[in-house]
Order: C-alpha cells, then structure tokens, then sequence
C-alpha cells in the first residue's frame, strides 16, 4: 500500500502528467483515468484517510474540476457483487463519456461541416470536396451503426446534388457543376455488389467523376444502407426514380450522351437493383413485392426494347453495318466486365452484351422480359400496364413479321380500350391490328376493320381515304368465286338515321305505291357506289285482326311516317351508357269466357336490346339466307353513290299481298362486300290493304225533305275496281222520287288518301225505268264523288176523314209511310235499287224524306152556313213561300161552291209556323151528304232562288161528312119569376128549344127513322150536362124526344137549374144523341163486329162496309155509350150527332147570376 | 404546367382529356389509360379507411423518365389524372394539390351547368381550362423556387393555396 503510493508519487505521476500533457498537446478534451484496486488491500485499509488514498492523489493531481474523470475498478477479476457494481459505474461513465465526446466532436464536425457548405455560393467551393465531408459523418454514423443517420447525409447530399441540378437548368449555373458536364464515356451501370465502390469514390475524390459516377456511388451508398435498414423495397422505388432523374438530369445539362448509352445504363441498373434485392430476399418475399419491382422491370424492357431498335435487331434483316458500329460503340462504353460479378452467369453485364450480340439473342431476352413484366403486371391487376405492354410485343412481333404472334396482342389491347371506351387507343390499336390482319390475310377481319377506321374521326383524312380505298379495291377484285360474299357490320360504314313512309301512315292498298325513304349517314370519307341497298322485308298475314282491315287502316294509323334510329353510341364504353332504359309493361291475360283475370305479370319489350351479347367488336352475326334470299320480299335500291354525310335513299315498291310487312335487314353491296344491319330497330313495318268496291249514298243534309230538290251525296269507293270507261250505275227508279238532271253536275275523283286526282263531269242518262249515271274513269283504291239532285214527290195524303168538329183529322197514310211519334215530320222511304258494274247484285238504297207540312182541316158551321178551315202547319226548319192555295171539291157537285176567303195569293210560312186558309161553302140546292175536298198549295223555298224545275204543289184530300146543319139546339136561362136577375141558390128555369131546319134528307134515313102517315119522325135524346160546375141540374137532365123530320119543327124542354156561383156564367151545354132503337139487326151485327177487335183495320173494313156509317170516331163514341150493355141484353142505343148536324146557337151566351143576399163569400176564380 | 389533364369516369371512360403539347396527344391517352391501373390500387387500397377523412388526392401514380403521373380521386369516384413533365420540377407536391384542388372545383362548375348530364363527355372546350392551361403556373404558387436560387435545398417550400380562378 506505501509502496503503492511511493511508485504513484515516483513514476506514475509522471507519466500521467505527461500523458495529460500529449492530450493537451492535442487539444484532446475526453479523458479518463482508471484505478484498478485489489480488493485485499482495500479490506485493510478501512481506516486510512481518503486523502491519502491514490484515488484521492490522483483526483488532486488530475481531475480538479472533473472529478468524474477517474474511476475505479475494485477487483476487476474477482467475482463479486462488488466488483460488478465497479464495472457498472465504470462502463456507465465510459459510456456517458464516451457520447459527450462523441456528441461534443460530431457537433463540431458538423459545424465545420456546415460552415463548408454555406461557402458554396464562393468560386472556389467544390462539392466533391463537400461530398467527401460530409460522407465522413456518414461513415461515422455508419460504423456506429446509425444506419438511419448515415442515410440522412446521403440523402442530404443527393437532394443538395439535385437542387444545383435544378438551378443550374435555370440558368444559375455553379462552377463546380460544369464537371459534371462533360460527355458521358463510360455507362456501365450502378454496381451494388460492394459496400463501398472504392474505385468511384476515388473518382470523387479527385474530381473526375462524371454525373453517372456521382449518381452511381451516391445509389450504391444508399442501398447499402437501405438493405442494412431491412427496406429492400424502398431501393426499387428509389432506384427507379433514380435512373429518371438521371435521365433528366443528363438532359437538363445537356450532357452529351451517345445514342442508346443511356438506355444501356438504365438498363443494366435496372437488373442490377432487381438482382440486389433478388440476393437479399426470399421468393415469398419478392412475389408479394412485385408491384415495387414491376415498374424496373417494364423500364428494363423498355430500354431493352429502345436498344433492339437501336441497333437494328427488330428489323426483318437484322443490323446493318451502320447498326453494327453502334453496337460496338456501346459495348465499348460498357467496359469490362467487374470481377464481382465476373463469375456470375446471368450478370447484367453478360445479358446486355448477349443480347446485342445477335438478333435471335436479343428476341429472346426481350421476349423473356416482356413476357416476365405482363405476367408481373397481370399477377397484381394491373391489366391496363400489361396491355399496354403487350402492344409493345405486337410491335416488334410485327417488325419481326410475325403477326400472327402480334394479333393476340394487339386483339387483347383493343378489347380493353374497347370496354372502357378510350378513343384514341382503340384508333391506333385498330390501326396496328389492320395492319396485322393485313398480314395475315384474314380478309374478312381486314376489311371490317379498314371500315373501323375508314369511319374513325380520329385518323387524318389521308388515312381514312387510304383504309376506304383498301375496301373499295378488295371490292371491286374480280371475285374467283363469284357468289361469295363477305359480310361486314353496317354501323361502321354507315348509319341509317331516320325512316320516311310516303303515305305516311305506312298503309298502302294491294297494287299502290308505297315509298320509303332512308336517311343514311355516310361514315365514308369518299363518295362510295353501291350497286343495290336491300331492305329485307318479313311478311306475315295477321288474318282475324280488325287492326288490320282497310277501314281500320286507313283511319286510324295516324302516325307521321317518321321514324328516327337512335344513334350508336359506339365510343361509349359498354357499360349502363350504352344499354337503353328498361321498358316494362304490365301484362293482363283474362279469360276469354268470363274475362277474369287469368294471369298477370310485366313484360320487358326491349329484352333484345338488354340481353344481347355485350361485345361491340367483332359481334357481327352471320344474317339468315333467307334474308338474303332472292326470292324472299325485298326493297331493292341499285346503284347508289352514297356521299360521306347523309344520303336520302328511296325505295318504290309496289304493294302485292296484303298483310304486314317488317323491315328486317338492310344491306348495301359493293362488289362482293355486303355491308349488313342485322336488326333494324325500332320495328319498322308497313300494311297492305286489299279492299271491295263500295257505293256509299248519303243525305248531304240531316235530313231529306219532300216536295224540293235535295241533294245526295254519291260516294264509290273503288277499292281495287278500276273504273273503265263506260262503267255507269245504273239506278231503278222510285214511282214518287225524281232524279234531277243537272248538266253541270260533276264527279270528283280522289285518291285514297284524300288527295284530288281528278273530275270530270257526270253524264245522266234517265229513262222511265232507269236512270243510268256513267261514273269517271278511275284507277282502284280511288274515291269518286257526286252530287244528285233527288225530288221526292209530296205524297198526296189519303183521303181525309170526317172531321171532327174543330178536332184534328187522323191522318190516313199510304201503308208504307211511317207515322212517327211527337210532332216529327211524316217520312217516306224510297228505295233506289242500284246496279254497280262490280257486282251482279243490286245495291238497294233507302231514301227517307221527311214531308215538311201537317195539315189539318175543320168544319167551321154558323147556322146553317158552313166554312172550312185548312191549318197547314210547317215543321221543317226551312222557310216556304206558299202560293197558288185551292180548295176543290172532287165530286163534281154542281150546285157546290167553295168561296176562299183568303186575300194573299202568296204567303210566307216560317219554320214551325202554321198558316190557315178557310173557304165558304155555298150551295144551291140540296148539299150532298159528302164533300171530297182536295187542297192544294203551291210551295217553294222562301230563299232560294228561282228553281228550275216546277215545283209539284203540295195538296190534301180530305172529306167532309154530314156537314149540313138539321138541328138548331137554343138554350135560354130565365130567373124565377119576379126576379130580375137569376140568383145563386135560388132555382131558375132553362128552356131548350131543339128545332128542325130541313126537311127531310138522305141522312137522315136510318133506323131511327120512323114513318107514320108520310110524316117522319126521328127519335132524339138530349142531355144537359154542366162540366165547369157552375149549375146544379135538378130533375132530369136527359130526355128522349121524338122530333117530327120537317123543316121548322121545334121541339121545347124545361128544366130546372140552380147557379152554384155568382157572376157571367156560360150555359150548361146541351148534347143531342139519335135515340137508335135497341132491335136493329144492324145493331146485333155492330155488337158482333165490335167484339171481334176494334183495331184499326177491322174498323177500317166496317167502314167500307157500311159506306153510310159515321166515322171512326163517331163509332167509337157509339161504342163507349154501348160498352155498358155489351154483354147484357140488347138495349137502345145513342149515337152522336156529327158535329157539322147540330148548330147550338146559344154557345156562348152567359147569363148574369147575383149572389144571393145571405152570401157574404164571393169567390173569384181566376182561370 | 401540366402537360396532360383528364377527368375520368367512374367507370373508367374519359370524360375529359386534353394534352397540350397536341401532337403527341395518343401518347398521354395511353399514360392516363395506364395510370388507372394504379389508381385502381391506391383506390382499393384506400377503400379501408373511412369516408370522411379520406384524402382525394392519391399523389404520384407513377413516375415515368419524361414524366410525372399524379392522380386525385372524388368522392363519387371520379378520377382526375394529371401529367406532369419530369423536368419541371417546380411542381411538388402542394402545387399538384392545389392544382387538383382547383380542378375539382371547375369540375364541379360543370357538374352543376343543368345542360350536363352526368357521365356524358364534357365537350367544352373551355371547362376546365384554368388548370389544363398554362394557368397553374401564372397563378399557382409555384414562382417562389425561383425567387431564391441557390437556396437552401429544404427551399420548396410554397405557400399553399394560390389566387384561386374565378370565371
């Protein structure tokens, strides 16, 4: 222990000092002194002072501020925990030392470092000289393993490098960089093979190296690094962007680089990253990795590929000379072969040179790597990069000749530009594949696809004409095999655009014209000659269709005859864009018995457009034969130039079998190439009609009137009845309707579909039978109209009945005239039989004319003075001028004289006004029991013209029966006796006094008639009846009188009445009845008859039979006074008095009745 | 300046291409064609994140030696794809965003013209021009690079969001 202390103090002072002295020297700052104790001297030496231990001296000696500079080791080789807790401290502190060293001198290093760099903007400031530094700290990070911070200087120094790059393209140039500058000698690639490339670093370092060299080692040192990071990965990437931004770089200095030398670099570089990483990691590891590597690889290919052409290895020929020279020049500049990778087989260095060594070399290590990338680019998905490099292959299999191998290629590429709908690469893939097929001389293919592009917008004009040309050429070959047809897709040569009917209803008659106009564009870019455009036409009979009768057809077929195609949508990928929206309809299928429901659903009708094949390219479908057939039904075109553009085709055809027809296909052809649209669509179709003559003939008003001119409108439809000359109708005349000859009548003639042809005038030829119209020449399916002028002739109604007093006569018609109900006009019907020349049956035609009067007549009496009045009521909705009125008797009777009272000749009569005439008879000697009376007036309409015809005048017949006066029936009313005034309540007496004007007359002689000593008497019963109620009879009120028949004789009634009501009151009327006695044999027979029916008819006979009987009505009032003793036993029976037999004289009179005095009511009745 | 711009559908069909230097237009066609494969995976890839913070913009596609592929992708899927030449390496990464920023917005000016219809090709020949244009380089913010030569290599730095177009 002394001793240990006597040798510090006597040597090892010393030589501390003296070492603290060198470190001084050296201006060395990190120090440290250790004291190596034995740890059984220290047990002994418990006590000892500290101050005199060596540790202390030492401290003193040395370590007067840094007292942590000395340590001690106690036992070093023992094992104790002592001793271990010795090593900790002390390996604590040379570490801690250690990194404040460390950090004290790396800071100044970097320092000294950064003080360099901010020198650069100084002339002389090398970068070599920097790079060298700063790689210094790179190494340092890098020995201490600090991968990562080592990286960072290079990093550093790599952006530094590029930023000077970079403003050196912008003109602020360094100094420095002109080095760089110089031309590229040597390009043999980036050598990863050695941590450090010694051998550029020197180059470096003496400033010689080039910009690849610089790069080159920068890379190397990165890599390293980067695979000592365990970040293989990363190199690709980084390599990658290395070797663009040499390229770059190169040309942003405008480095002059020999042709291809580049190319070489690159890709020797690319095989050498790819080989690095392939040596440091497992196949697992690289396959799940390739999407880094891929893009090296396809670079490599690239510049393989750029090389190959370079040096003429793709051509057909192989290199030239020239070619030759350049491969030398290049493997020169590759140098010789490192002896790293010397004894490596498949080195970049030994491929790059094998494969400029010869043409077939080259093929296969291009077609190795092209394959290799396309299968990568494949295995991770990306198909768009693997085609786009699979065009490349097809390129250099086409300079090689060999399209075969390129088609498949070049087919796969299309397809995928295809489906996504990329323009301007399916023109130029189209292009190269033309070109291949060409080759190949797949003719057919060849020739769809020049249509491809004859039609492609993106090609320049020349080349359009050029791919056009190529069809017309093949086209206008002689062909070796005549019928053979090469069938091409329409859509590519050209479009059809819209489609026109002419008719436009697309309904045409069997032998009409039916025009079809097509719009087609033109894709070509020349005017092209097609020999025929065809249209196939599919025909089908829908028999049992209503939709498709003529009539049907031509009426409500009303579309506008155009039909518009929606146009391709060719550059639109084949997705959603191209498929048209769903169309669906709902679906009822009913039963047809009870028209329940059956089934119900939806239909899709566009199935054909949604489901078909989803290929644009190539989906060309062979068309039917039958559609090209000869013999099938065809719109045929020949001889068309179709100029580029739109083009208007017309199809005539003439129409033959009726039915539907449907356009199917349309083809052009020029020479053998058949230029086909498989489906036209949307359905396109036209109908054929056939249709029968038919003779239509209408009123041209609403309704026909008799007596005037009407006109008829004459319609023959011809269907397909041509109308030869000569052809007339024949018609059989009604006996009471005329047909008007007009000269000036003409016939028109139209077409089907209404347009005028033609007309021509009418010839009428009528004899007493037939009256024969010649029609105008027509051609069928035409329409010819006329107008005739028809006059039925007013039909002379029957004769009148006895009228009624002031009663309406029933009028009698002819048994076919038609009585209708209302005040509506009395109709005829006239039936015209027609004979057609199309047919060997007659056409019968009824006519209905409406008679536009009513008349109607009455017997108006005054004593024994009679009148007639004729009401003539007109219910057309005309206005008449009536002229010319008579009233004639038909009998002839002598002494009869009818005096008219009317003063006009001529009268209007309006529209549903009623006009009346009345005439006085007058006679002489004894009146005929009957008067037939004929009434005539002429008639015109008020407001036409002068006819120019005569009018036949309207007339009446009618009769008038038992008109003389026989009885005068006058009543009188007197107030009770003493009374001034008749009273109500109060009994006042009414005399009737019935007087006979004549004696005795041929009506009178019936079986009333009673003879007794030449005086003649007749049984008659009077009634007084008071229907307003104003008079109470009291007593009796109907009696039986026996009436003497001579002139003057009277007979007087009293009877008692009673005035209910004060005021003028009118008399009580007074009816006379012949008392007929009940024992007629006339009478038991009446009763037969009556039981038999009271029809119309079986009166009607009655009457004829008993030619002096009473009218019908009459009768039938006989028959109600009679119904009450049909069945009992035979009774007298009443029968009344014709109207025109009794004349009261007293009708009319009122007899003033004061209230009674004890009668406070007065009632007004107001009627 | 981007030299290539184009909207595409979500179906993957072009609705909108447009290159500038025109000569060379089928070759960007195949670029942009070609990028869609990587889209596709940034897509897929993205699919797991949520919907709303999900960022449109995919970055770089891919690089190639003469250009820069940067893609951005909708909501609705629709795809912005630009190219961008390698040698302008004023354009990074904030510039692109902006720039897409900025056609998204003339995108969704066309999307809301009534006479569009979704999905039909955009045929105006100006809809999108204020990126498509020389337009991102006058008005983004991209000029600072060149304000500092020589700077700093950290220098890129750009403010990030330029004068936005209004038209």
């Amino acid at each position: 222990m002394e001793k240990d202390t006597e040798v510090y103090k006597a040597t090892v002072k010393d030589d501390l000092t003296k070492w603290q002295n060198v470190l001084k020297a050296h201006s060395s700052v990190d120090w440290l002194i250790v004291i190596v104790e034995n740890d059984a001297k220290k047990k002994n030496k418990t006590n000892i002072l500290p101050r005199t231990s060596i540790v202390d001296k030492i401290r003193n000696d040395f370590c007067n501020k840094q007292s942590d500079r000395c340590v001690v080791l106690s036992d070093p080789l023992k094992d104790s925990s002592r001793t271990q807790e010795s090593w900790n401290a002390f390996l604590t502190k040379l570490r801690t030392l250690l990194l404040m060293s460390f950090t004290k001198n790396l800071g100044k290093f970097e320092d000294d470092m950064r003080t360099l760099r901010e020198k650069r903007t100084e002339p002389g400031w090398s970068f070599c000289e920097y790079f060298m530094v700063q790689e210094e700290l790179a190494f340092v990070f890098e020995m201490l393993q600090q991968f990562e911070d080592a990286l960072v200087q290079y990093d550093e120094l790599d952006a530094l490098f590029s930023q000077y790059v970079v403003n050196f393209g912008a003109g602020d140039g360094a100094n420095w960089l002109t080095f760089f500058c110089q031309p590229v000698k040597s390009w043999n690639g980036l050598i990863l093979r050695k941590p450090i490339d010694m051998e550029k670093r020197e180059s470096i370092q003496r400033r010689e190296a080039t910009l690849l060299d610089l790069r080159s080692y920068l890379f190397s040192r990165q890599c390293t690094l980067l695979l000592f990071l365990q970040r293989p990965w990363e190199v690709a990437q980084r390599a990658l962007e290395l070797l663009h931004n040499c390229v770059q770089e190169l040309k942003l200095l405008e480095v002059s680089v020999p042709p291809g030398a580049l190319d070489c670099w690159v890709f020797l570089s690319c095989l050498e990253v790819l080989q690095r990483i392939e040596g440091c990691c497992d196949r697992a590891q690289i396959d799940s990795n390739i999407a880094h590597t891929v893009g090296l690889w396809s670079y490599a290919t690239e510049k393989l590929k750029s090389l190959g052409y370079l040096c003429g290895l793709v051509s057909e020929k192989g290199p030239n000379s020239e070619d030759l020279n350049r491969t030398v020049d290049l493997l020169a500049g590759l140098g010789a072969e490192r002896p790293e990778t010397a004894n490596t087989a498949q080195s970049p260095y030994k491929k790059l040179k094998e494969a400029l060594s010869s043409v077939e070399a080259f093929e296969k290590h291009y077609l190795d790597l092209s394959h290799a990338t396309i299968e990568m680019y494949t295995s991770i998905g990306r198909i768009r990069s693997a085609k786009f490099v699979g065009k490349d292959l097809a390129e250099f299999y086409m300079r090689k000749k060999a399209p075969q191998k390129a088609e498949i290629y070049l087919q796969g590429a299309l397809k995928n530009y295809l489906a996504e709908g990329w323009a301007l690469p399916i023109t130029h893939t189209r292009k190269q594949l033309a070109e291949c097929q060409k080759h190949l001389g797949q003719i057919e293919n060849y020739l769809q696809t020049s249509s491809l592009l004859a039609s492609d917008h993106h090609l320049t004009e020349e080349e359009r004409k050029h791919f056009c040309q190529e069809i017309l050429d093949f086209a206008s070959q002689p062909s070796d095999n005549p019928g053979h047809k090469i069938v091409l897709p329409m859509q590519s040569f050209a479009q059809l655009r819209d489609l026109h009917f002419d008719p436009s209803n697309a309904v045409v008659h069997v032998g009409g014209v039916l025009c079809i106009e097509i719009t087609m564009y033109s894709q070509m870019p020349v005017p092209v000659h097609v020999e025929q455009i065809v249209v196939n036409v599919h025909f089908s009979i829908e028999k049992n269709n209503y939709r498709k009768t003529a009539e049907w057809l031509t009426k409500h077929k009303t579309s506008n005859g155009i039909i518009n195609f929606p146009p391709e949508t060719a550059p639109f990928p084949v997705s959603q864009n191209s498929l048209p929206a769903l169309e669906l309809y709902e679906m009822f299928e009913r039963s047809p018995s009870d028209n329940s429901l059956n089934t119900t659903g939806i239909i899709c009708r566009n199935v054909h457009m949604l489901l078909r094949r989803q290929e644009s390219s190539s989906s060309l479908e062979m068309p039917s034969g039958v559609a090209l057939e000869e013999g099938a039904h065809v719109l045929r075109c020949s001889h068309v130039t179709l100029e580029p553009g739109a083009n208007q085709i017309t199809f005539r055809t003439q129409a033959k079998e009726p039915g539907t027809y449907t356009l199917r296909q349309l083809c052009a052809s020029v020479g053998s190439v058949w230029f086909v649209l498989p489906h036209i669509y949307p359905i396109v179709q036209y109908d054929v009609y056939s249709q029968e003559p038919q003779l239509h003939v209408e009123p041209l008003a609403d309704s026909l009137l008799a007596g005037i001119p009407q006109k008829v409108k004459f319609t023959v439809t011809t269907g397909h009845y041509t109308i030869k000359n000569g052809d007339s109708l024949q018609l059989s005349n009604a006996e009471a309707m005329l047909i008007l000859c007009q000269a000036e009548s003409r016939a028109m003639v139209y077409s089907n579909t209404r347009e005028q042809s033609s007309d021509a005038a009418l010839r009428i030829q009528s004899s007493d039978k037939v009256t024969s119209i010649s029609l105008p020449v027509a051609p069928a399916y035409h329409v010819i109209e006329f107008e005739l002028e028809v006059l039925s002739l007013p039909s002379a109604p029957a004769l009148g009945g006895e009228s009624d007093m002031l009663g309406m006569a029933e009028p009698h018609r002819k048994h076919k005239d038609k009585q209708k109900t209302g005040h509506c006009m009395v109709t005829t019907d006239h039936k015209v039989s027609i004979d057609c020349p199309w047919s060997i049956y007659s056409t019968v035609i009824a006519l209905t004319f409406s008679v536009p009067f009513r008349t109607t007549h009455a017997l108006l009496s005054s004593g024994t003075r009679k009148y007639v009045q004729v009401c003539v009521q007109n219910l057309s909705e005309l206005d008449f001028q009536l002229s010319d009125s008579y009233l004639v008797d038909t009998s002839d009777s002598t002494d009869l004289q009818l005096v008219p009272l009317n003063t006009q000749s001529q009268q209007p009569i309006y529209s549903k006004q009623s006009v009346f005439f009345v005439w006085e008879l007058k006679w002489t000697e004894e009146p005929p029991p009957s008067l037939h009376c004929r009434f005539s007036v002429g008639f015109s309409p008020a407001s036409e013209e002068q006819l120019s015809i005569s009018l036949k005048p309207y007339t009446y017949e009618f009769k008038v029966e038992n008109f003389f006066t026989l009885y005068n029936v006058k009543a009188e009313i007197f107030p009770p006796s003493g009374m001034e005034y008749c009273r109500t309540g109060s009994l006042c007496s009414l005399e009737v006094l019935i007087t006979r004007l004549s004696d005795l007359l041929e009506v009178d002689k019936d079986e009333a008639l009673t003879e007794s000593d030449e005086h003649f008497s007749t049984k008659l019963m009077y009634e007084v009846v008071d229907n307003s109620s104003n008079w109470a009879v009291c007593g009796k009120s109907c009696g039986v009188i026996s009436m003497p028949v001579a002139a003057r004789a009277t007979h007087r009634v009293h009877m008692e009445v009673m005035p209910l009501f004060a005021g003028y009151l009118p008399l009580p009327d007074v009816r006379l009845f012949k008392y007929l006695p009940h024992h007629s044999a006339h009478s038991s027979q009446l009763d037969a008859d009556s039981w038999i029916e009271n029809d119309s008819l079986s009166v009607d006979k009655h009457g004829d039979d008993q030619p002096d009987s009473s009218s019908l009505k009459s009768r039938g009032s006989v028959h109600s006074a009679c119904s009450s003793e049909h069945k009992g036993l035979p009774m007298p029976r009443l029968q009344a008095l014709p109207a025109g037999q009794v004349f009261n004289s007293s009708s009319g009179t009122q007899v003033l009745v004061i209230p009674s005095q004890d009668d406070h009511v007065l009632e007004v009745s107001v009627t | 300046m981007a030299v290539c711009i184009a909207v595409i559908a979500k179906e993957n069909y072009p609705l909108y291409i447009r290159s500038t230097p025109t000569e060379n237009e089928l070759k960007f066609h195949y670029m942009v064609h070609t990028s869609l494969d990587v889209v596709d995976e940034k897509i897929s890839a993205m699919g797991k994140a949520l919907v709303d913070q999900r960022e449109l913009y995919l970055g770089l596609l891919y690089p190639t030696e003469d250009y820069k592929v940067y893609g951005y992708v909708t909501n609705s899927k629709v795809k912005f794809v630009m190219v961008v030449d390698s040698s302008n390496t004023a354009l990074r990464d904030n510039e692109i965003r902006s720039m897409f920023r900025k056609l998204h917005n003339s995108y969704t000016d066309v999307m809301c013209n009534p006479f569009y219809n979704p999905g039909d090709r955009i045929q105006s020949r100006w809809a999108l021009l204020p990126v498509s244009a020389s337009s991102p380089v006058q008005v983004g913010p991209t000029s600072c690079v060149r304000s500092s030569p020589g700077g700093p290599y950290s220098c890129v730095r750009s403010s990030p969001a330029g004068p936005l177009i209004t038209w």
